[in-house]
């Protein structure tokens, strides 16, 4: 059911229920679909696979996902990727820190996979009438 | 000398006249030749202006010439006047034996008889004698001789030959004493009188005849005078006459014919008995007014002197009231410390009767003792003007301890020495007194003071407290917040995942579900959505209580925020067959406020209205009052209502109409309390107005731009 051409979603999200739920919700919609499950890994496959679109949890064992964000945004090779925020704490400062990180979009829990699969397929969609990339630079905390 | 030349007549006067008559009755009617003799010689000084005038006269008994009248000769010149007719080379001699006046013109030596030596000579004798009987003597401004003159020597003339015959010329001679007496008398500066007992006068000198005669042509003044002097001289006598003594003494004031002025005289008269004549009185008045102007002003500056010494002792006296009225007691003391003066209190502390008590003689000694030795330092203290100290004293009667204040000054000589100390001693009883009441005052408000401190600390450490417990409190509300936040965030992390996988499994996305387990999925899938609901709204009350929930004001038009909820919610309006419709009343300005607080408001007041009302229409009025700028949205239902007992708790937390929980209506009962928490939150209220059956009315008012604090 994958398809070569279709776009390559990373999920980064520790908790293994809500990780599978989206990777088969995301596969059933027709992406193609890879998994990390903390900052690291994230950054590992990121370099590895290079997807078109990264699904970041925020909350994240080992390194979370601002710093795993920040590292990718700094990092030339992996800038152009859009990295959605998924996070589960809807008070005020997280949608802050996530754009200060560096993610392009931000998505808050509990988002149902239909939700999550429309928000993904509009950030593609606006990537793809970008004529001229303009990688996204992370503001540095202070 | 030179032949007479007999000048031309001049026309006489009539008043030349009636004097020449005058003169010549006299001189006819009288037989006394000494009498006619001095009148002639007055006449001629008074008339014609002659100065000197001499008439002598051949003695029979001697062979020489006598004086017989004289006017303005001096004493001398008449004691002096004897010419022999033996020495017939004596100009006067030779003169008689001619008939024309002889003038001398400084001749011989006559200085001491004739002022000057310039006079004329006339013979006294008439056609009819053979020798001359005497001659004139006038003195003369020239060699010309006055025709009065020549007209009185003739008149004189045949007078001295009617009577010369008949009258014994031994008189004469009396007469030339009596001449020299009057001399002597008119020598004495003093008036000289000589009356009869009644005061009529007999003889008086030219001084006296100043006072007591006034010359024909006087002024009526000067009669008046004249004569009140001599009615007070009457007196005078006539009261000295009755006294009989020999020799009196009185004051007599008399007038000053000429100048008006007063005249004191002392009146000395003594009788003299003379067999032939009776009694006469000589009187000697000696002016003395002078004398009684010196004593007058020894006794008016003698009478000053009194006034002044009545004065300094009325001041005394005056001084001493003063210095008694002060009730403090004042003391001055000399360079040896010794008391001069003090007032009546002083006294009563720095003297005693010798009959008191032995104990009161005690203490007024230790009170001198302790003045003196204050004063001693005052005086060993030279160039300060006060000096103060406290001495303690005591009171002679009861002994009681009298503290005082002692202010003294002192009293410097025109030297410059130090002559007196003044001391005012001031009673400090009451001041000392006061000074223990003030302390006892301090005391207490000290002790007020500690008190009301003690009591501020308390309350401090209360409020501290107060203030721990409530950072306690605010903790634990925070922690409880936080507790909140997080468990929703717990509640969530499972929830997306039921939720997620009922999506799934409704969405074919493990394979087609029967209708049953469609109809189970969407039960779960629905309570699913309730539990977040409700989570979402605890966690939005969480954050507003919690202070969490940051303002971001922006400014935004209401219209459009309208649109967008009607957008939002235009699935349920269109489910619901309602007419809805936005207006707007008047002018609205655009809104600075927290757009997505106030949408959240509006979006959640419309999907209630919606919610509740069954059938009708909802109406979403915006407005704007300019006096209160304050910014209305109002949305009006012709809903179920809400009863007005219970329109205040619809804001409470988990409320609905209806208290078995939102079947009917769904919701999670929080939306209304969350509403009006963020009302308030934006400066702004939300008010209701409600008819059960007919619909209700909430309005959310706001301010158009943010209100300071």
């Amino acid at each position: 059911m994958t398809d070569l051409a279709s776009p390559l979603v990373l999920v980064v999200e520790d908790y293994q229920d809500a990780r599978e739920m989206y990777a088969a919700y995301l596969q059933f919609s027709g992406f193609r679909v890879a998994e990390a499950t903390n900052g690291f890994e994230a950054i590992d496959k990121t370099l590895e696979l290079m997807p078109d679109i990264i699904l970041m949890d925020l909350a994240l064992p080992k390194m979370d996902g601002w710093e795993a964000t920040r590292r990718l945004k700094l990092d030339d090779r992996t800038r152009h990727i859009p990295v959605v925020a998924l996070t589960g704490h809807a008070l005020a400062g997280h949608a802050e820190g996530a754009r200060q990180a560096g993610c392009d979009s931000f998505v808050t829990k509990p988002c149902l996979p239909d939700a999550l699969v429309a928000e993904i397929q509009r950030m593609l969609a606006a990537r793809k009438t970008e004529t001229v990339k303009r990688p996204a630079r992370p503001h540095r905390a202070k | 000398m030179r032949p007479f030349v007999a000048p031309v007549l001049p026309v006489a006067s009539e008043a030349d006249l009636e004097a020449k008559l005058g003169c010549a009755e006299f001189l006819l009617n009288s037989i006394d030749l000494q009498a006619s003799a001095r009148y002639a010689v007055d006449w001629l000084a008074s008339h014609v202006g002659t100065r000197q005038a001499i008439v002598a006269m051949i003695e029979p008994a001697g062979p020489h010439l006598v004086l017989v009248a004289e006017h303005g000769l001096s004493t001398a010149a008449v004691a002096d006047f004897y010419i022999s007719l033996d020495d017939s080379s004596h100009p006067f001699v030779r003169a008689m034996s001619g008939s024309d006046p002889i003038y001398f013109d400084n001749v011989g030596g006559f200085r001491t008889l004739i002022d000057g030596g310039v006079f004329h000579v006339v013979p006294l004798r008439t056609d009819d004698d053979q020798t001359s009987h005497g001659i004139l003597i006038v003195s003369s401004g020239g060699p010309e001789i006055h025709p009065d003159v020549m007209w009185l020597n003739r008149l004189l003339s045949k007078q001295v030959g009617r009577l010369h015959s008949r009258q014994l010329l031994a008189e004469t001679r009396f007469g030339q004493e009596r001449m020299l007496l009057y001399s002597i008398i008119n020598a004495v500066t003093d008036p000289i009188l000589l009356t009869d007992t009644e005061g009529k006068l007999i003889i008086a000198n030219t001084h006296a005849e100043k006072l007591f005669a006034a010359p024909e042509d006087a002024s009526e003044g000067w009669r008046r005078a004249v004569a009140l002097n001599n009615m007070l001289f009457s007196a005078a006598l006539s009261t000295s006459a009755v006294a009989h003594t020999d020799l009196s003494r009185r004051e007599l004031l008399l007038v000053d014919p000429l100048e008006g002025s007063d005249l004191l005289f002392e009146l000395m008269s003594s009788r003299a008995k003379d067999e032939r004549q009776g009694t006469y009185v000589v009187s000697i008045l000696r002016n003395i007014t002078d004398l009684a102007r010196a004593r007058e002003e020894i006794e008016e500056s003698y009478r000053t002197f009194r006034l002044a010494q009545a004065e300094v002792r009325d001041e005394r006296h005056r001084l001493d009231l003063i210095i008694d009225s002060v009730a403090d007691p004042i003391l001055v003391t000399d360079q040896e410390g010794d008391i001069v003066l003090m007032n009546e209190p002083a006294e009563r502390l720095f003297n005693v009767p010798v009959s008191a008590a032995d104990a009161a003689q005690r203490r007024v000694r230790a009170n001198g003792a302790n003045l003196t030795s204050f004063v001693s330092n005052v005086l060993t203290r030279t160039g300060e003007q006060r000096y103060r100290g406290e001495i303690q004293l005591a009171d002679p009667a009861s002994g009681r301890s009298l503290p005082v204040e002692a202010l003294a000054g002192t009293i410097l000589s025109e030297q410059g020495e130090l002559v007196w100390v003044v001391t005012i001693l001031h009673d400090l009883t009451e001041a000392i007194d006061k000074a223990r009441l003030y302390e006892q005052l301090k005391q207490g408000s000290a002790e007020l003071e500690r008190k009301v401190q003690e009591a501020t600390a308390e309350l401090a450490q209360q409020n501290e407290l107060l203030r721990r417990q409530h950072i306690e409190v605010e903790q634990a509300s925070a922690l409880k917040s936080q507790f909140l936040a997080n468990m929703s965030h717990e509640f969530r992390t499972p929830l997306n995942a039921i939720l997620g996988y009922t999506h799934m499994l409704l969405n074919g996305v493990t394979g087609q579900v029967s209708d049953a387990q469609r109809k189970s999925l969407s039960r779960i899938d629905s309570n699913s959505r309730h539990l977040l609901a409700l989570i979402n709204d605890i966690l939005d009350i969480t954050r507003i209580e919690a202070g969490r929930m940051p303002l971001n004001l922006s400014t935004f038009k209401i219209p459009d925020l309208i649109n967008e909820v009607m957008s939002e919610l235009e699935p349920i309006i269109k489910r619901s067959n309602l007419e809805v419709i936005a207006k707007t009343r008047g002018k609205l300005p655009p809104l600075k406020s927290d757009r997505q607080k106030v949408k959240q408001v509006v979006l959640n007041l419309l999907s209630n209205a919606l919610k509740f009302t069954p059938a009708g229409s909802v109406i979403i009025a915006a407005s704007y009052d300019g006096a209160g700028r304050m910014v209305s949205i109002e949305v009006r239902d012709t809903g179920v209502g809400i009863p007005v007992e219970s329109q205040s708790k619809v804001f409470e937390d988990f409320r609905q109409l209806d208290s078995s929980p939102a079947r009917g209506y769904g919701g999670t009962g929080l939306g209304l309390s969350i509403c009006r928490r963020l009302a308030q939150m934006l400066g702004g209220t939300i008010d209701l107005k409600s008819t059960v059956g007919q619909g209700s009315n909430f309005t959310l008012k706001l301010p158009a731009r943010p209100r300071r604090r």
